[in-house]
Protein backbone atom coordinates (compact mmCIF):
# COMPACT_ATOMS: atom_id res chain seq x y z
CA UNK A 1 0.00 0.00 0.00
CA UNK A 2 0.95 3.40 -1.23
CA UNK A 3 -0.31 6.59 0.58
CA UNK A 4 -3.55 7.50 -0.45
CA UNK A 5 -3.79 10.67 -3.44
CA UNK A 6 -7.15 11.06 -2.18
CA UNK A 7 -8.51 12.64 -4.87
CA UNK A 8 -12.40 13.03 -5.42
CA UNK A 9 -13.92 11.61 -8.75
CA UNK A 10 -15.93 13.71 -10.62
CA UNK A 11 -19.56 14.04 -10.46
CA UNK A 12 -20.96 11.32 -13.21
CA UNK A 13 -23.14 13.58 -16.36
CA UNK A 14 -26.41 12.69 -16.58
CA UNK A 15 -28.34 13.59 -19.81
CA UNK A 16 -30.04 17.01 -19.82
CA UNK A 17 -33.35 15.22 -20.96
CA UNK A 18 -36.55 16.97 -22.71
CA UNK A 19 -36.95 19.48 -21.11
CA UNK A 20 -33.38 21.34 -20.59
CA UNK A 21 -34.82 24.94 -21.82
CA UNK A 22 -36.84 24.97 -18.64
CA UNK A 23 -33.95 25.36 -16.79
CA UNK A 24 -31.31 26.53 -19.60
CA UNK A 25 -33.31 29.06 -21.57
CA UNK A 26 -36.79 29.35 -19.95
CA UNK A 27 -38.10 32.11 -21.82
CA UNK A 28 -37.59 30.17 -24.95
CA UNK A 29 -40.13 27.68 -23.78
CA UNK A 30 -43.01 29.87 -22.60
CA UNK A 31 -41.43 30.28 -18.89
CA UNK A 32 -41.29 34.19 -18.68
CA UNK A 33 -40.65 36.40 -15.52
CA UNK A 34 -38.17 34.42 -13.96
CA UNK A 35 -35.29 35.76 -15.80
CA UNK A 36 -35.44 39.48 -17.67
CA UNK A 37 -33.47 37.19 -20.74
CA UNK A 38 -32.14 33.28 -21.77
CA UNK A 39 -28.64 34.01 -20.61
CA UNK A 40 -25.80 34.15 -23.74
CA UNK A 41 -28.53 34.60 -26.25
CA UNK A 42 -27.16 37.58 -27.07
CA UNK A 43 -23.37 37.77 -27.90
CA UNK A 44 -22.90 40.89 -29.96
CA UNK A 45 -23.33 44.54 -29.17
CA UNK A 46 -22.57 47.71 -31.43
CA UNK A 47 -19.42 48.39 -30.13
CA UNK A 48 -18.02 43.93 -30.70
CA UNK A 49 -14.70 44.41 -32.67
CA UNK A 50 -14.92 41.91 -35.81
CA UNK A 51 -16.92 40.65 -38.50
CA UNK A 52 -20.44 39.86 -38.06
CA UNK A 53 -20.93 36.02 -38.95
CA UNK A 54 -23.96 33.51 -38.30
CA UNK A 55 -23.35 30.14 -37.21
CA UNK A 56 -26.11 27.98 -38.40
CA UNK A 57 -26.17 24.46 -36.77
CA UNK A 58 -28.06 21.69 -37.09
CA UNK A 59 -27.56 18.07 -34.49
CA UNK A 60 -28.45 15.17 -36.70
CA UNK A 61 -29.45 11.53 -35.01
CA UNK A 62 -28.65 8.06 -36.51
CA UNK A 63 -31.35 8.44 -39.03
CA UNK A 64 -30.44 12.24 -40.34
CA UNK A 65 -33.28 13.19 -38.49
CA UNK A 66 -32.46 16.86 -36.96
CA UNK A 67 -32.88 17.07 -32.90
CA UNK A 68 -35.47 19.34 -32.08
CA UNK A 69 -34.58 19.16 -28.45
CA UNK A 70 -30.94 20.19 -28.44
CA UNK A 71 -28.91 22.95 -26.75
CA UNK A 72 -25.65 24.29 -27.71
CA UNK A 73 -23.07 26.50 -26.27
CA UNK A 74 -20.20 27.83 -28.14
CA UNK A 75 -16.96 29.20 -26.73
CA UNK A 76 -14.84 31.16 -28.69
CA UNK A 77 -11.74 33.43 -28.82
CA UNK A 78 -12.59 37.43 -29.65
CA UNK A 79 -11.50 38.82 -32.89
CA UNK A 80 -7.96 39.38 -31.89
CA UNK A 81 -7.65 35.66 -30.60
CA UNK A 82 -8.44 36.77 -26.99
CA UNK A 83 -10.11 34.69 -24.67
CA UNK A 84 -12.45 36.71 -22.11
CA UNK A 85 -11.21 34.58 -18.96
CA UNK A 86 -8.95 35.00 -16.12
CA UNK A 87 -7.10 32.26 -17.44
CA UNK A 88 -6.11 33.87 -20.69
CA UNK A 89 -2.76 35.77 -19.51
CA UNK A 90 -1.56 37.32 -23.12
CA UNK A 91 -3.39 40.41 -22.71
CA UNK A 92 -7.58 42.08 -22.12
CA UNK A 93 -10.24 40.75 -24.58
CA UNK A 94 -12.42 42.74 -26.35
CA UNK A 95 -15.08 44.22 -23.46
CA UNK A 96 -17.58 44.17 -25.48
CA UNK A 97 -17.11 40.33 -26.34
CA UNK A 98 -17.64 37.42 -23.72
CA UNK A 99 -17.43 35.09 -26.60
CA UNK A 100 -19.79 32.54 -24.66
CA UNK A 101 -23.36 31.68 -26.53
CA UNK A 102 -26.26 29.14 -25.60
CA UNK A 103 -29.42 28.41 -27.85
CA UNK A 104 -31.66 26.01 -28.19
CA UNK A 105 -32.20 24.33 -31.61
CA UNK A 106 -35.32 25.18 -32.98
CA UNK A 107 -38.32 23.23 -32.03
CA UNK A 108 -39.58 23.17 -35.60
CA UNK A 109 -36.60 23.14 -37.32
CA UNK A 110 -33.61 21.84 -35.13
CA UNK A 111 -32.11 24.55 -36.83
CA UNK A 112 -29.66 26.73 -33.95
CA UNK A 113 -28.11 29.99 -35.18
CA UNK A 114 -25.55 32.24 -33.11
CA UNK A 115 -24.79 35.66 -34.16
CA UNK A 116 -21.42 36.34 -33.51
CA UNK A 117 -18.13 37.27 -34.87
CA UNK A 118 -15.66 35.22 -36.39
CA UNK A 119 -12.82 34.61 -33.77
CA UNK A 120 -9.02 35.14 -34.19
CA UNK A 121 -6.19 32.76 -33.99
CA UNK A 122 -5.58 31.37 -30.71
CA UNK A 123 -1.70 29.44 -30.13
CA UNK A 124 -1.71 25.69 -29.44
CA UNK A 125 0.22 24.61 -26.75
CA UNK A 126 3.64 24.92 -27.95
CA UNK A 127 3.13 28.85 -29.41
CA UNK A 128 1.94 27.37 -33.25
CA UNK A 129 -1.07 29.19 -34.00
CA UNK A 130 -4.30 27.45 -34.25
CA UNK A 131 -6.81 28.11 -37.48
CA UNK A 132 -9.71 30.52 -36.38
CA UNK A 133 -12.09 27.83 -34.71
CA UNK A 134 -15.53 27.46 -32.03
CA UNK A 135 -15.61 25.54 -29.41
CA UNK A 136 -18.99 23.18 -29.33
CA UNK A 137 -20.68 21.77 -26.20
CA UNK A 138 -23.98 19.37 -27.25
CA UNK A 139 -26.70 18.61 -24.74
CA UNK A 140 -30.06 17.20 -25.37
CA UNK A 141 -32.41 13.72 -24.07
CA UNK A 142 -30.15 10.74 -25.41
CA UNK A 143 -26.76 12.04 -24.20
CA UNK A 144 -25.74 10.69 -21.55
CA UNK A 145 -22.28 13.18 -21.66
CA UNK A 146 -22.02 16.37 -23.10
CA UNK A 147 -20.84 16.08 -26.21
CA UNK A 148 -17.37 18.54 -27.25
CA UNK A 149 -16.18 19.08 -30.28
CA UNK A 150 -15.00 22.33 -32.57
CA UNK A 151 -16.56 24.31 -35.55
CA UNK A 152 -14.03 25.64 -37.87
CA UNK A 153 -14.15 27.61 -41.29
CA UNK A 154 -13.99 26.84 -44.88
CA UNK A 155 -12.75 29.91 -46.06
CA UNK A 156 -9.56 29.37 -44.05
CA UNK A 157 -8.26 26.74 -45.96
CA UNK A 158 -4.78 27.77 -45.67
CA UNK A 159 -4.98 27.80 -41.58
CA UNK A 160 -6.75 24.81 -41.63
CA UNK A 161 -4.18 23.12 -42.85
CA UNK A 162 -1.77 23.83 -40.36
CA UNK A 163 -4.26 23.60 -37.45
CA UNK A 164 -2.45 20.84 -34.97
CA UNK A 165 -5.97 19.83 -34.08
CA UNK A 166 -6.73 18.97 -37.08
CA UNK A 167 -3.60 17.51 -38.15
CA UNK A 168 -4.38 15.00 -35.49
CA UNK A 169 -7.50 12.97 -37.09
CA UNK A 170 -6.32 9.84 -38.26
CA UNK A 171 -8.62 9.29 -40.83
CA UNK A 172 -8.45 12.57 -43.37
CA UNK A 173 -11.63 11.80 -44.70
CA UNK A 174 -13.30 12.71 -41.48
CA UNK A 175 -11.58 16.68 -41.11
CA UNK A 176 -14.55 17.92 -43.09
CA UNK A 177 -17.04 17.06 -40.31
CA UNK A 178 -15.39 19.96 -38.45
CA UNK A 179 -15.59 22.91 -41.15
CA UNK A 180 -18.80 24.94 -41.81
CA UNK A 181 -19.50 25.59 -44.88
CA UNK A 182 -19.40 29.64 -45.64
CA UNK A 183 -22.70 30.98 -47.46
CA UNK A 184 -22.71 34.34 -47.59
CA UNK A 185 -22.54 36.13 -43.68
CA UNK A 186 -23.58 32.53 -42.50
CA UNK A 187 -21.29 29.05 -41.80
CA UNK A 188 -23.70 26.05 -41.85
CA UNK A 189 -22.74 23.01 -40.09
CA UNK A 190 -24.16 19.76 -39.61
CA UNK A 191 -23.32 17.69 -36.69
CA UNK A 192 -23.62 14.22 -37.29
CA UNK A 193 -24.14 12.10 -34.35
CA UNK A 194 -23.73 8.52 -35.79
CA UNK A 195 -23.09 7.14 -39.14
CA UNK A 196 -20.28 7.45 -41.62
CA UNK A 197 -20.20 11.21 -41.92
CA UNK A 198 -20.30 10.95 -37.67
CA UNK A 199 -18.57 14.26 -36.40
CA UNK A 200 -15.36 14.07 -34.62
CA UNK A 201 -15.83 14.70 -30.94
CA UNK A 202 -13.15 15.62 -28.28
CA UNK A 203 -12.16 14.42 -25.30
CA UNK A 204 -9.92 16.86 -23.95
CA UNK B 1 -7.09 39.22 -18.77
CA UNK B 2 -10.38 39.19 -17.75
CA UNK B 3 -11.48 40.83 -13.98
CA UNK B 4 -11.62 37.70 -11.73
CA UNK B 5 -13.31 39.96 -9.12
CA UNK B 6 -10.68 38.52 -6.56
CA UNK B 7 -6.84 38.12 -6.07
CA UNK B 8 -6.58 34.82 -6.41
CA UNK B 9 -3.66 33.61 -8.54
CA UNK B 10 -5.28 32.58 -11.99
CA UNK B 11 -6.01 29.21 -12.71
CA UNK B 12 -4.29 28.14 -15.98
CA UNK B 13 -3.55 24.53 -15.47
CA UNK B 14 -4.84 21.94 -18.22
CA UNK B 15 -7.94 19.67 -16.49
CA UNK B 16 -7.51 16.27 -15.51
CA UNK B 17 -8.51 13.97 -18.00
CA UNK B 18 -12.19 12.37 -17.76
CA UNK B 19 -12.48 9.23 -16.26
CA UNK B 20 -15.14 7.76 -18.88
CA UNK B 21 -15.62 4.53 -17.21
CA UNK B 22 -17.01 6.44 -14.15
CA UNK B 23 -19.34 8.33 -16.53
CA UNK B 24 -22.45 6.55 -18.30
CA UNK B 25 -21.54 5.51 -21.66
CA UNK B 26 -23.06 7.20 -24.84
CA UNK B 27 -24.73 4.27 -25.90
CA UNK B 28 -26.71 3.12 -23.47
CA UNK B 29 -29.17 0.73 -25.07
CA UNK B 30 -31.60 0.78 -21.47
CA UNK B 31 -32.13 3.95 -22.29
CA UNK B 32 -33.69 4.32 -25.45
CA UNK B 33 -33.05 7.66 -26.65
CA UNK B 34 -29.10 7.51 -26.57
CA UNK B 35 -29.65 4.34 -29.43
CA UNK B 36 -29.68 7.01 -32.38
CA UNK B 37 -27.87 9.88 -30.75
CA UNK B 38 -24.55 8.38 -29.39
CA UNK B 39 -21.48 8.42 -31.44
CA UNK B 40 -19.91 5.36 -32.02
CA UNK B 41 -16.52 6.19 -33.47
CA UNK B 42 -13.57 6.79 -31.01
CA UNK B 43 -13.33 10.45 -29.25
CA UNK B 44 -9.95 12.39 -30.40
CA UNK B 45 -7.94 12.91 -27.36
CA UNK B 46 -5.53 15.78 -26.52
CA UNK B 47 -4.55 17.85 -23.94
CA UNK B 48 -6.31 20.95 -23.24
CA UNK B 49 -5.54 24.20 -25.28
CA UNK B 50 -6.17 27.68 -24.41
CA UNK B 51 -9.84 26.77 -25.81
CA UNK B 52 -10.81 24.15 -23.56
CA UNK B 53 -8.71 25.91 -20.24
CA UNK B 54 -10.44 29.28 -20.31
CA UNK B 55 -14.22 30.23 -19.48
CA UNK B 56 -16.27 32.70 -19.19
CA UNK B 57 -16.61 34.64 -15.70
CA UNK B 58 -20.50 35.03 -14.09
CA UNK B 59 -20.96 37.55 -11.55
CA UNK B 60 -23.10 37.49 -8.65
CA UNK B 61 -24.79 41.32 -9.96
CA UNK B 62 -26.72 38.86 -12.62
CA UNK B 63 -28.21 37.28 -10.24
CA UNK B 64 -32.05 38.66 -8.86
CA UNK B 65 -33.39 38.06 -5.75
CA UNK B 66 -35.66 35.26 -6.15
CA UNK B 67 -33.51 33.06 -8.54
CA UNK B 68 -32.86 30.62 -5.93
CA UNK B 69 -36.34 30.31 -4.31
CA UNK B 70 -38.45 28.31 -6.81
CA UNK B 71 -41.37 28.28 -4.30
CA UNK B 72 -41.47 31.93 -5.42
CA UNK B 73 -39.95 32.91 -7.96
CA UNK B 74 -42.98 31.89 -10.39
CA UNK B 75 -45.52 32.14 -8.04
CA UNK B 76 -48.14 35.38 -7.79
CA UNK B 77 -47.43 37.82 -5.28
CA UNK B 78 -48.53 36.70 -2.13
CA UNK B 79 -48.54 32.62 -3.19
CA UNK B 80 -46.45 29.83 -3.38
CA UNK B 81 -45.51 26.58 -4.79
CA UNK B 82 -47.29 23.42 -3.61
CA UNK B 83 -45.87 20.72 -2.42
CA UNK B 84 -42.72 19.24 0.26
CA UNK B 85 -40.65 22.44 1.23
CA UNK B 86 -37.15 21.55 0.70
CA UNK B 87 -33.69 23.35 0.80
CA UNK B 88 -30.86 21.86 -1.15
CA UNK B 89 -27.47 22.89 -0.03
CA UNK B 90 -23.92 22.33 -0.69
CA UNK B 91 -20.48 22.89 -2.23
CA UNK B 92 -19.13 22.64 -5.17
CA UNK B 93 -15.53 20.71 -5.60
CA UNK B 94 -12.79 20.31 -7.49
CA UNK B 95 -11.08 16.70 -7.38
CA UNK B 96 -8.43 17.88 -5.05
CA UNK B 97 -11.28 18.78 -2.94
CA UNK B 98 -10.98 22.28 -2.89
CA UNK B 99 -14.28 24.49 -3.20
CA UNK B 100 -14.55 26.28 -6.46
CA UNK B 101 -16.14 29.78 -5.98
CA UNK B 102 -17.80 31.76 -8.81
CA UNK B 103 -19.97 28.47 -10.09
CA UNK B 104 -23.23 29.44 -12.13
CA UNK B 105 -25.39 26.61 -11.43
CA UNK B 106 -29.02 26.37 -12.81
CA UNK B 107 -31.19 23.89 -11.88
CA UNK B 108 -34.86 22.72 -13.26
CA UNK B 109 -37.17 20.22 -11.87
CA UNK B 110 -40.44 18.75 -11.93
CA UNK B 111 -43.04 20.18 -9.54
CA UNK B 112 -44.41 17.88 -6.52
CA UNK B 113 -46.74 15.99 -8.75
CA UNK B 114 -44.00 15.16 -11.63
CA UNK B 115 -45.04 17.42 -14.31
CA UNK B 116 -42.83 19.73 -16.56
CA UNK B 117 -44.31 23.57 -17.01
CA UNK B 118 -43.44 22.51 -21.04
CA UNK B 119 -45.61 22.26 -23.79
CA UNK B 120 -44.18 18.60 -24.49
CA UNK B 121 -45.29 17.43 -21.02
CA UNK B 122 -48.80 15.69 -21.26
CA UNK B 123 -48.52 13.89 -17.60
CA UNK B 124 -51.88 13.53 -16.23
CA UNK B 125 -50.49 15.58 -13.11
CA UNK B 126 -51.80 18.77 -13.27
CA UNK B 127 -49.76 22.15 -13.71
CA UNK B 128 -49.35 24.23 -10.76
CA UNK B 129 -49.88 28.00 -11.43
CA UNK B 130 -47.65 29.09 -9.12
CA UNK B 131 -44.32 27.27 -9.80
CA UNK B 132 -41.97 27.55 -12.97
CA UNK B 133 -39.51 24.71 -12.25
CA UNK B 134 -36.40 26.91 -12.95
CA UNK B 135 -33.72 28.62 -10.53
CA UNK B 136 -29.78 29.49 -10.20
CA UNK B 137 -27.41 30.65 -8.06
CA UNK B 138 -23.72 31.11 -8.20
CA UNK B 139 -21.31 29.77 -5.40
CA UNK B 140 -19.95 31.39 -2.44
CA UNK B 141 -15.93 31.88 -1.86
CA UNK B 142 -15.68 28.52 -0.28
CA UNK B 143 -17.85 26.54 -3.43
CA UNK B 144 -21.04 26.72 -1.01
CA UNK B 145 -24.67 26.84 -2.43
CA UNK B 146 -28.00 26.99 -1.19
CA UNK B 147 -31.66 27.28 -2.65
CA UNK B 148 -34.92 26.52 -1.87
CA UNK B 149 -37.87 24.57 -4.07
CA UNK B 150 -40.55 21.47 -3.43
CA UNK B 151 -39.55 17.83 -3.96
CA UNK B 152 -40.33 17.20 -7.49
CA UNK B 153 -42.69 14.00 -7.74
CA UNK B 154 -41.43 11.06 -9.81
CA UNK B 155 -43.19 10.48 -12.96
CA UNK B 156 -43.86 8.07 -15.79
CA UNK B 157 -41.92 8.59 -19.15
CA UNK B 158 -42.33 6.31 -22.64
CA UNK B 159 -39.40 4.12 -22.24
CA UNK B 160 -39.76 0.86 -21.81
CA UNK B 161 -43.76 -0.17 -20.92
CA UNK B 162 -43.50 0.91 -17.51
CA UNK B 163 -40.55 3.02 -16.51
CA UNK B 164 -40.85 5.78 -14.10
CA UNK B 165 -38.13 8.25 -13.03
CA UNK B 166 -37.15 8.52 -9.52
CA UNK B 167 -37.50 12.19 -8.34
CA UNK B 168 -35.15 14.37 -9.55
CA UNK B 169 -33.43 17.74 -9.84
CA UNK B 170 -31.66 18.82 -13.19
CA UNK B 171 -28.11 20.64 -12.39
CA UNK B 172 -25.88 22.30 -15.18
CA UNK B 173 -22.62 23.31 -13.59
CA UNK B 174 -20.69 25.92 -15.28
CA UNK B 175 -17.25 26.19 -13.84
CA UNK B 176 -14.07 28.09 -14.64
CA UNK B 177 -12.88 26.26 -17.79
CA UNK B 178 -15.08 25.43 -20.72
CA UNK B 179 -14.08 21.86 -20.29
CA UNK B 180 -15.49 21.57 -16.79
CA UNK B 181 -18.61 21.95 -18.57
CA UNK B 182 -21.13 19.16 -17.05
CA UNK B 183 -24.93 18.72 -16.81
CA UNK B 184 -26.29 16.04 -14.22
CA UNK B 185 -29.10 15.31 -11.85
CA UNK B 186 -29.44 14.87 -8.08
CA UNK B 187 -31.67 12.26 -6.52
CA UNK B 188 -33.21 11.74 -3.01
CA UNK B 189 -31.68 9.40 -0.63
CA UNK B 190 -33.96 6.52 -0.33
CA UNK B 191 -35.97 6.79 -3.10
CA UNK B 192 -36.68 2.96 -4.58
CA UNK B 193 -37.07 3.87 -7.89
CA UNK B 194 -33.48 4.73 -8.22
CA UNK B 195 -31.84 1.51 -8.48
CA UNK B 196 -34.60 0.98 -11.41
CA UNK B 197 -34.10 4.02 -13.81
CA UNK B 198 -32.81 3.20 -16.78
CA UNK B 199 -31.03 6.63 -17.15
CA UNK B 200 -29.07 5.82 -13.73
CA UNK B 201 -28.99 2.59 -15.09
CA UNK B 202 -26.06 4.18 -17.62
CA UNK B 203 -23.64 4.49 -14.88
CA UNK B 204 -21.92 1.36 -14.15
CA UNK B 205 -20.44 1.95 -10.91
CA UNK B 206 -22.97 1.91 -8.04
CA UNK B 207 -20.17 4.35 -5.76
CA UNK B 208 -20.63 6.30 -8.65
CA UNK B 209 -24.35 6.40 -8.66
CA UNK B 210 -24.51 6.83 -4.84
CA UNK B 211 -22.51 10.33 -5.83
CA UNK B 212 -25.49 11.76 -7.28
CA UNK B 213 -27.66 11.01 -4.62
CA UNK B 214 -28.35 13.29 -1.93
CA UNK B 215 -28.58 12.91 1.71
CA UNK B 216 -31.20 13.92 3.95
CA UNK B 217 -29.70 16.43 6.34
CA UNK B 218 -31.50 17.31 9.53
CA UNK B 219 -29.17 20.03 10.77
CA UNK B 220 -29.89 22.11 7.76
CA UNK B 221 -33.89 21.82 7.93
CA UNK B 222 -35.57 24.96 8.92
CA UNK B 223 -38.11 23.58 11.97
CA UNK B 224 -41.61 23.89 10.89
CA UNK B 225 -41.00 25.05 7.36
CA UNK B 226 -38.72 23.07 5.31
CA UNK B 227 -36.70 20.22 5.11
CA UNK B 228 -32.97 19.57 3.66
CA UNK B 229 -30.38 17.91 1.84
CA UNK B 230 -26.81 18.38 1.10
CA UNK B 231 -25.49 17.68 -2.53
CA UNK B 232 -22.54 17.83 -3.86
CA UNK B 233 -20.71 18.66 -6.61
CA UNK B 234 -17.23 17.40 -7.95
CA UNK B 235 -15.46 19.40 -11.01
CA UNK B 236 -12.50 18.10 -13.24
CA UNK B 237 -9.32 19.16 -10.84
CA UNK B 238 -6.58 21.46 -12.62
CA UNK B 239 -2.99 20.07 -13.03
CA UNK B 240 -0.65 22.65 -11.65
CA UNK B 241 1.61 24.20 -13.89
CA UNK B 242 4.71 24.40 -12.00
CA UNK B 243 6.50 22.47 -13.90
CA UNK B 244 4.71 23.32 -17.07
CA UNK B 245 7.13 25.68 -19.65
CA UNK B 246 4.22 27.05 -22.36
CA UNK B 247 5.82 29.21 -25.37
CA UNK B 248 2.85 31.37 -24.95
CA UNK B 249 3.36 32.31 -21.41
CA UNK B 250 0.76 30.68 -19.62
Amino acid sequence: MAQSLDRLKESPSQTAGPYVHIGLTPNFCGIGGVYASDLGSTMVNGETKGERIELRIRVLDGTGTPLKDALIEIWQADANGLYNSPAEMRGAADPNFLGWGRQPTDMETGVCRFHTIKPGRVPFRDGRLMAPHVTLWIVARGINIGLSTRLYFSDEEKANAEDPILARIEHRMRVPTLIAERQGDTYVFDVHLQGEKETVFFDS
Amino acid sequence: MAESGSNRAPETGAFFQRDRQWHPAAFTPNYKSSVLRSPRKALLSFDNTLSELTGPVFGHTMLGELDNDLIHNFAKAGERAIGERIIVHGRVLDERGKGVPGVLLEFWQANAGGRYRHKKDGYLAPLDPNFGGCGRTITGEDGGYAFRTVRPGPYPWPNGPNDWRPAHIHFSVFGHGFAQRLITQMYFEGDPLIWRCPIVGGISNKAAVEALIAALDMHATIPMDALAYTFDIVLRGRRSTLFENRPEGN
